[in-house]
């Protein structure tokens, strides 16, 4: 016999001491995976938890990552030293950088994703991880001591001690797919759901609320025909996602297709719609408006003759191809019929179906900055579970949850992005501010200053941040502060550098189609000109120093579009005026005569950090924070007497 | 801390004006411009004496003197009580103001009363209670406007500027997506669109004012057509409220009166008194100044005899203005051409005669009436009588002019969005449906009218 410490008996089963951690993880998906990463990187002794460990940093759904909004998600990650920028960077098959038509602001990078890799390599990155424990375990219960938490205990009847939890169950929680008339529990990817977790949430006192996606099938590349579709193939030129990989390089990759739905899919789809489970009412969860299945598009916007289907590799040494805008809960039947009636896919072999999925998630409003819950002591919340939908969004909660971890255990106060610094602001003080009622995407026309928000300058942004928390290296903070000593110095030298007018100078601006000059002029102001940039204006420029493409980037979107920078910049000025007005967590509205009741009734139900976003939380009226700047003045002035 | 001075008693209405002061420089302001035969200043006093501008003497005040902390604003304060009319009171501030004291804004002496801890929290909260009822109990003026037209007219152009800012948001998330990208032509054509709106808007400023300061009306014409005949009439009929005050400007005198409910000063009328029959002095060239500061213009013929060229040169000099035409002497046996009626067939005339005090009331009837239906209510309906209104029309306007040179001038669409943005967050100041850290400021402007 071997001996058990400390073991118990709970209802049937035995529970045994099964250790300490500071800092426990629930959920290796992309939110998970972070969290970990981030809180052992940061001392903290952390422990793993995934159903299954052979998904780890699984993609159930689309095979890539980025694209507009949250490729900036991802260049912020790697900013405050993340890992999904360099696990894609290791694994990608096809790099595009899109809007590239439009302004710097909105430039987005995206990467098709060898799927089974990316998985595969965030794995052993975790392994190789000091401080770090990744478990193949269900938890299925939270224990607290009060209102803190204490333990979680695993289907197995491990106990395990520790002072923070992290949830990121994505949509694992009671996890159900639907596919036409068949129903079944289920995580996604035929992985098993967590059914048991929902029920401890609850008994702890924290209500759940089901929301629902879903994922077109995939089908085998060799019964496809792509001489019917349009070839879409990556940059010449890539540009990675981590700031660490600074060069941009050619490089093999796999291309995408497009092709399009057709009347003949749109009839098969409304002769069957009685067999939809969203539309049979079968589904209670809420969709996202902005990823609708195939039915709903047809249902929804019935003037449209056809839709786009964009077909995307899985990987390198796989046959699946992903069938974007095909996603779908109509019987597997109706499924394939319908598949088949798109140009190309005519002859097409399933190898999964399309289904819809529905989960548990919480109220993010009951949420701090920080992630961590309101009412409960060291229980964070990342990723799906939030509301939120995307890898990249899971992600980032997940780092900032992880730091926030082991910023709460070391005593330190906890790092809250604001929506002036980073598009993770704007995605954390969306959901806990103002909260989401369908799964929440990043979208660029979140960020109200985007400008300044630029993918190019994320590290800019956030790398001091990322040092002074521990998560970037010297050496890497060291070559960062370089960069941009470059970088400044260029800016400041090219406003600096008059051109003259003579033939040489003439001629390049007849070459660009833009007005001569006549009198010396500053470089900058030439860069300015529309017809012009930095780069068409290096032959007249002779002092310029050699600087990398990026660098030389850089420095032409600060110059030229100072004008908008400096407009944007006063934005945030007065932004970060409200947002600075902290609000003490002791403030008990109910005593605030001048606030309307039900205002009164939801600012101590948020208790926002700062007037800023108290003035987001809807229902809140410009009176009531004009009462409450007055309180606040009054407060700090009775302070003082 | 500035030293802020403004006009606290209404402009037009009773017969003392009072000027307050606030500040560390109130003193000294005050004891550059006022003499008295009391040399001390003593707190909570009033001293008689007289206001200076140089060495030119403006009027006989009372003066008195509030110091730091046991005044309203929690300043030094000093309040000049005076007997002139409206152009003494303006007077007198401005010389204030050239002596270093700062135009107050809006409220600003009550913000600075609760900035100086000289209201507590439940009376600045009483404030914003008094302020809120009063804007619902205000149903006629400007929260009226925002519940009815006016409300609706900015809510549909912030609509039209935001449905353009949707079309620049989707083409920016989904590029790939086959959605209609949004030509820069059509931005273009939308953003005029609501640009035209707006500037509409902000004009009608002009002729809401009018409600509120009066119309400045002048009256031209040549040598003894009439002109101060009918003045005099005008202030016989109604009751003068200004006084003249010779000498306080050079040549200018005011006269104002009140019909119905309306404020009309007569601008720049000295020409109007002067008998000499000397043209080159009174005539066109001392008109064009009246004529440039007045919203509207008498233009008086005589109708006794026939058009002269002095005639044809004042209304070619109004032909560009808001004007009647005012057919005097009809007492007399009409010798005026005929080719007159054509001259003016899109002109309001009114036949009167100052000698016979005929026409006179109908006169008066036409400047108010007619003015505000016609020029007012009439020609735009919505009308701006709020200057924060009206402040952030004038913004939206200037970043909707942002966006339409970017547009035009070829800069990526997705960066004229700033620009977009900003108007549309202007427009919300308006609604109320946006919060800045004006909103204290706007509030505490909107007391001022309690106090």
């Amino acid at each position: 016999m071997f001996h058990v410490k400390h073991s118990k008996k709970e209802g049937e089963k035995m529970i045994y001491n099964a250790g300490e951690y500071d800092v426990i993880v629930i959920g290796a998906g992309h939110a998970g995976c972070e969290a970990a990463l981030a809180s052992s990187r940061l001392g903290m002794k952390t422990c793993l938890f995934t159903i299954n460990m052979d998904t780890v940093a699984n993609m159930p759904c689309n095979p890539h990552i980025g694209g507009t909004s949250k490729g900036h998600l991802v260049k912020e990650i790697d900013a405050l030293g993340g890992e999904m920028g360099k696990n894609i960077d290791k694994t990608f098959v096809q790099m595009k950088m899109l809007n590239v038509s439009k302004g710097p602001a909105v430039y987005s990078l995206r990467a098709q994703a060898d799927r089974k890799k990316y998985s595969a390599e965030m794995k052993h990155t975790l392994e190789l991880q000091d401080n770090l424990d990744i478990k193949q375990a269900e938890v299925i219960k939270y224990n607290l001591d009060e209102n803190r938490i204490k333990s979680v205990i695993t289907k197995t009847g491990g106990e395990y001690f520790c002072k923070c939890v992290i949830l990121c169950s994505g949509t694992y929680l009671k996890g159900k797919i639907f596919i036409g008339e068949t129903s079944f529990e289920s995580g996604p990817d035929g992985v098993f759901p967590a059914n048991q977790l929902s029920n401890s949430l609850h008994e702890i006192g924290i209500e759940t609320r089901r929301f629902k996606t879903g994922t077109p099938a995939r089908i085998n590349r060799r019964s496809i025909d792509f001489s019917k579709m349009e070839i879409q193939p990556g940059d010449d030129r890539i540009e990675h996602f981590s700031f660490e990989n600074d060069i941009k390089e050619e490089k093999d990759q796999m291309p995408c297709y497009l092709t399009y739905t057709n009347e003949k899919t749109h009839d098969i789809i409304r002769k069957n719609i009685h067999r939809s489970p969203l539309y049979g009412g079968e589904i209670v969860g809420v969709g996202p408006r902005y990823c609708p299945s195939i039915e709903d598009k047809v249902m929804r916007f019935k003037d449209k003759e056809r839709h786009q289907i964009f077909v995307e590799p899985l990987g390198d040494n796989t046959e699946e191809m992903y069938i974007q805008g095909m996603s779908s809960s109509l019987p597997e039947d109706v499924q394939i019929a319908l598949y088949r009636t798109v140009p190309g896919l005519e002859n097409c072999e399933f190898t999964r179906p399309a289904y819809a999925i529905e989960y548990d998630c919480i109220d993010s409003t009951n949420l701090k900055l920080s992630l961590e819950y309101k009412d409960i002591d060291g229980l964070f919340f990342a990723g799906q579970v939030n509301g939120s939908s995307g890898y990249e969004e899971a992600a980032a909660q997940g780092l900032i949850a992880g730091i926030n971890a082991a910023m709460k255990i070391k005593g330190k106060s906890p790092l809250i992005l604001d929506r002036s610094e980073a598009y993770i602001g704007v995605l954390i003080d969306d959901l806990v501010t103002k909260g989401t009622n369908e799964p929440y995407r990043m979208m660029t026309s979140r960020a109200e200053y985007r400008l300044l928000l630029r993918q190019d300058n994320a590290d800019r942004r956030l790398t001091p941040k990322g040092y002074q928390i521990g998560l970037i290296s010297d050496d890497r903070y060291n070559k960062f502060i370089q960069k941009y000593d470059r970088i400044d110095n260029e800016i400041n030298r090219v406003k600096q550098t008059n051109i003259k007018p003579n033939e040489e100078t003439n001629s390049l601006l007849r070459k660009y189609n833009t007005t001569e000059i006549s009198n010396g002029v500053k470089l900058s102001d030439l860069i300015k000109r529309t017809e012009l940039d930095y780069e068409k204006l290096a032959p007249i420029d002779k002092d310029r120093p050699s600087l990398s493409e990026l660098e030389s980037e850089e420095v032409n979107i600060e110059i030229k579009y100072e004008g908008y920078i400096k407009l944007q910049q006063e934005q945030i000025d007065a932004f970060k005026k409200l947002e600075e007005k902290k609000l003490p967590i002791d403030i008990n509205y109910e005593d605030i005569s001048g606030i309307r009741i039900e205002a009164r009734q939801k600012l101590n139900k948020f208790k926002p950090e700062s007037i800023g976003q108290a003035s987001r939380i809807s229902g809140i009226s410009p009176a009531d924070i004009s009462v409450l700047l007055i309180y606040l003045h009054e407060k700090e002035k009775s302070k003082n007497d | 801390m500035d030293t802020i001075a403004a006009i606290s008693t209404p402009i037009g209405q009773g017969g003392i004006g009072i000027i307050r002061i606030s500040g560390p420089k109130s003193l000294d302001i005050i004891k550059r411009i006022f003499k008295s035969k009391q040399a001390k200043y003593t707190p909570n006093t009033i001293v008689l004496g007289k206001i200076y501008d140089n060495e030119e003497l403006i009027d006989e005040v009372l003066v008195s003197y509030f110091k730091a902390p046991f005044s309203y604003t929690g300043e030094d304060v000093i309040e000049v009580n005076s007997h002139g009319g409206t152009l003494v009171v303006q007077r007198i501030l401005e010389i204030i103001l050239n002596n270093g004291a700062k135009l107050a804004e809006p409220g600003e002496f009550t913000k600075r009363a609760f900035l100086n801890g000289k209201l507590d929290l439940s009376q600045a909260e009483a404030v914003i209670d008094l302020i809120n009822s009063k804007t619902k109990s205000e149903n006629d003026n400007s929260i009226k406007q925002l519940d009815g037209i006016l409300g609706d007219k900015i809510r549909n152009i912030k609509k039209d500027i935001i449905d353009v800012l949707v079309d620049l948001e989707a083409n920016v998330d989904y590029p790939e997506y086959d959605i209609e990208e949004i030509s820069r032509e059509k931005v273009i054509k939308q953003i005029s669109k609501s640009l035209s709106d707006l500037e509409q808007l902000s004009h009608s400023f002009e002729e809401g004012k009018v409600l509120k300061n009066g119309i400045n009306t002048a009256i031209i014409g040549k040598p003894n057509v009439g002109k101060s005949s009918i003045l005099n009439r005008f202030l016989k009929e109604e009751r003068a409220i200004v006084t003249d005050v010779a000498g306080t400007t050079r040549d200018t005198i005011e006269e104002a009166i009140i019909h119905n409910g309306i404020l009309i000063n007569f601008i720049d009328t000295a020409g109007i008194h002067e008998t000499t029959d000397i043209v080159e002095e009174i005539g066109v060239e001392k008109s064009k100044k009246a004529i440039e500061d007045s919203d509207l213009v008498l233009v008086v013929l005589d109708n006794s005899s026939k058009l002269s060229k002095e005639d044809e040169e004042l209304i070619d000099l109004v032909k560009d203005k808001k004007r009647i035409i005012v057919l005097n002497k009809i007492d007399k046996q009409e010798k005026i051409s005929a080719e007159f009626r054509d001259l003016f067939k899109n002109d309001e005339i009114v036949m009167i005669s100052a000698k016979e005090n005929c026409g006179i009331e109908e006169l008066l009837d036409m400047i108010t009436i007619n003015y505000i239906n016609n020029k007012v209510s009439g020609k735009t309906d919505i009308v701006i009588t709020n200057i924060r209104h009206k402040d952030a029309i004038d913004k939206t306007i200037l970043s909707l002019n942002n966006v339409l040179n970017a547009a035009k001038s070829g800069v990526p669409l997705d960066m004229i969005s700033i620009d977009i943005q900003n108007s549309i967050s202007f427009l919300g100041e308006i609604l109320g449906d946006n919060v800045s850290e004006d909103i204290i400021n706007g509030i505490f402007s909107k007391f001022c009218l309690g106090k």
